[in-house]
């Protein structure tokens, strides 16, 4: 198993069904530690999903899901929210409590998982809110902030018990030309600085492919196709290249499937 | 911290108003004394009919409340109904000839036991029986005998 | 005419098929929330200040609910005064006036009316804020910082509620009762004495005031089941917790009511 050191995710066989639909049909996908692994595609095809398939939130139907070494469905509640410490998680809103300063955001896990004095916690907030660049906004409240900000305060709380990876949800959606600008960097810098591994899941193609090191493509419940961003770009699969280029219409079709036009009018009249 | 405070203040108001507010209802609405442990023993009596007695209805020496009624059921032996009453411990001096009857407290008021003392030296015991009793006045039958007599009269 | 059955016999199997899946939601849901209730009440804690999340659900609920709820006590109270006081007087008791206010506060109206008030004040407002947290992800959220979201903001808020009620309940009646006093005693003329002797000879403190306390525990617990229960089941959309809200206090006033008659029947019915 010198492969598993290779990737601290490790996605095999995956089969995920949600109201009788595969959102995923035997799916393996390998993420590689250090790295940053953007996973793109078409919105609804579930990358969301699989962010929380690997956050065990939600249990596959079939496959295997292997975390730094421990497989996720088999795990116990308790092990489970052991597994999870390790992990950060940026959700598309920033899901800071409302009821909580910024600084008690950041702070919420250290009190909850670590015995820390008060002043070394002080210490490792204000370090973490420094290192998103909002340190002078820890007293203010969540609904105080903007969104970008929010999603700032977000990563640091993510990071604050420096885990060995970051998933981001979507983390680009809805953001001000500046405010991605800071996120691009943002998510290049933690990664490089901390050592983690970050996997991006996203839509947005420039933006990812600027910072990712390996993009993974997916859609029609299946990889389409995967590589490093270059590769990928110049790739002559026209599904990839339909969403590379963003074009309206191709393999993945632009009619959501429906029985033949012609049929469904003309049942119109039998009624 | 200044908030956190007004809140333990607050609901430490709040439950304290909850408790005096139970504590108001024991006392004040339900009249129940401190000194509540009072032990009491059973004594039991047949009627002919018991009317519109209940469990739960008191149970009376010259008007006065001295127990309750614990159960009302017919005894297949006796065959008649078989009332159980809780009397207080206090009032141990009831003779064994005394009279229990169920009588009604007003015009239409709720129906009870009322005991008249007798002259015997024997007091009744935990498990005792009244022998004495006077069923309840059962309006058809009062009105019943009232007609007949006013017949009896006319003729 | 053979098409027309044929249409006729798949509608009326599409028809038992709703039906089939709509019980069987039902019945999961149902299984769902006892589930859930086990985990939240059961769970160990684990955390340190559950204390202070106690004391701050305790505060929003039930002291927050405190005014509503004397008011109506005082109204509620007053009234019975004059309606039993018109209608004891034509039979010349009306001195018995007390015990019928006393009576009806203690055995039904004292829980009943809080538990109902209840769960239009702080029922569906428990719903909402659950459901919101959802919506914005910040339950899952908590759930991947290592935090069961059941502990950390379910149990609180449902033993708060479950405390809350029969306090609650408890300074209704009182307050119903010297709201009553107050309407028959000094407007309406009746000889005080005998307004709170009549009252305390028939109010007998085991069979109406504890089972008044017992009646307003059990409308605690199912009324804060009822929703923590459908805040953490919400769909997660704005429409979802709208639906949740109502829900909430629907179901949990048919559930006061239904197990009101049950209850009342069990202690008072002599059954």
């Amino acid at each position: 198993m010198a492969f598993a050191s290779d990737n601290i995710v490790e996605i095999n066989g995956l089969t995920f069904r949600r109201s009788g639909r595969a959102i995923y049909d035997n799916v393996t996908i390998h993420i590689p530690r250090g790295k940053v692994t953007a996973i793109m595609g078409p919105s609804g095809t579930g990358k969301t999903t699989l962010l929380r398939l690997i956050g065990a939130q939600l249990k596959p139907d079939a496959g295997d899901i292997i975390v730094d070494g421990h497989s996720i469905p088999s795990l116990s509640r308790s092990d489970l929210f052991k597994v999870r410490r390790k992990m950060g998680m940026l959700f598309q809103s920033g899901a800071l409590f409302t009821d909580l300063s910024v600084y008690e955001n950041v702070a919420f896990p250290l009190r909850v998982h670590t015995q820390l004095p008060e002043a070394m916690i002080r210490d490792v907030v204000l370090m973490k809110l420094h290192a998103v660049g909002l340190r002078g906004a820890r007293d203010l409240m969540p609904s105080e902030l903007s969104g970008g900000m929010s999603r700032r305060v977000a990563l640091a709380r993510a990071i604050a018990l420096d885990p060995m990876m970051i998933m981001y949800d979507e983390p680009f959606v809805g953001q001000d030309p500046i405010a991605m600008g800071v996120l691009v960097q943002l998510i290049r810098l933690l990664n490089d600085a901390l050592n983690l591994t970050s996997i991006v899941v996203s839509h947005d193609v420039h933006e990812a492919a600027s910072i990712a090191d390996y993009i993974y493509v997916v859609g029609d419940a299946s990889v389409l196709g995967h590589g490093a961003p270059d590769e990928l770009m110049n790739s002559t699969d026209d599904r990839i290249k339909q969403f590379m280029k963003g074009l309206p219409d191709g393999p993945v079709p632009y009619h959501y499937p429906a029985q033949d036009y012609r049929q469904d009018l003309l049942m119109g009249e039998v009624l | 911290m200044v908030r956190m405070r007004t809140v333990e203040i607050s609901v430490g108001v709040f439950m304290l108003a909850g408790i005096f507010a139970l504590i108001l209802l024991a006392l004040r609405v339900s009249g129940l004394s401190i000194q509540t442990a009072q032990t009491t023993y059973h004594v039991h009596a047949f009627f002919d009919h018991i009317g519109g007695l209940k469990v739960r209805s008191k149970v009376a020496i010259s008007g006065v409340n001295v127990g309750k009624v614990v159960s009302i059921s017919y005894d297949k032996t006796e065959m008649r109904a078989k009332v159980v009453m809780e009397i207080d411990s206090q009032v141990n001096n009831i003779p064994t000839d005394s009279t229990a009857a169920i009588l009604t407290s007003g015009l239409l008021g709720e129906q009870y036991i009322g005991i008249t003392l007798g002259g015997e030296e024997k007091t009744l015991q935990e498990g005792g029986e009244i022998w004495n009793t006077q069923p309840a006045q059962i309006l058809e039958d009062l009105i019943g005998k009232f007609l007949q007599q006013s017949v009896k009269e006319v003729e | 005419m053979k098409r027309q059955r044929l249409d006729l016999m798949t509608s009326f199997i599409t028809f038992l098929r709703r039906l089939g899946q709509s019980g069987i939601m039902r019945v999961e849901s149902i299984g769902r929330s006892g589930v859930f209730l086990l985990l939240a009440i059961f769970g160990r804690s684990g955390f340190g200040s559950r204390y202070q999340l106690l004391l701050q659900q305790l505060y929003s609920i039930g002291v927050l609910s405190l005014v509503i709820i004397s008011v109506s006590g005082l109204f509620i109270g007053m009234v019975l005064g004059l309606q039993g006081y018109n209608i004891l007087v034509t039979y010349g008791s009306e001195e018995a006036v007390g015990q019928m206010v006393a009576l009806t506060l203690l055995r039904e109206l004292g829980p009943v009316v809080t538990a109902l008030l209840y769960a239009g004040r702080a029922g569906s407002a428990l719903t909402a804020e659950i459901g919101l947290m959802k919506v914005t992800e910040q339950l899952s959220s908590m759930e991947m910082i290592g935090v069961d979201p059941l502990k950390r903001i379910v149990a609180p808020r449902f033993w708060a509620g479950f405390i809350s009620m029969p306090l609650l309940a408890a300074i209704f009646s009182v307050i119903g009762i010297y709201g009553g006093a107050m309407v028959s005693v000094d407007w309406l003329g009746i000889y005080e004495g005998s307004f709170w002797s009549n009252m305390q000879q028939s109010v007998n403190f085991a069979d109406d005031v504890c089972n008044g306390v017992i009646k307003s525990l059990v409308f605690g617990f199912v009324v804060t089941w009822i929703a923590v229960f459908q805040g953490y089941d919400t769909m997660p959309t704005s429409e979802g917790i709208s639906r949740a809200t109502t829900r909430t206090v629907v179901y949990s006033s048919l559930a006061v009511l239904g197990l009101d008659f049950i209850l009342t029947a069990v202690m008072f019915g002599e059954l």
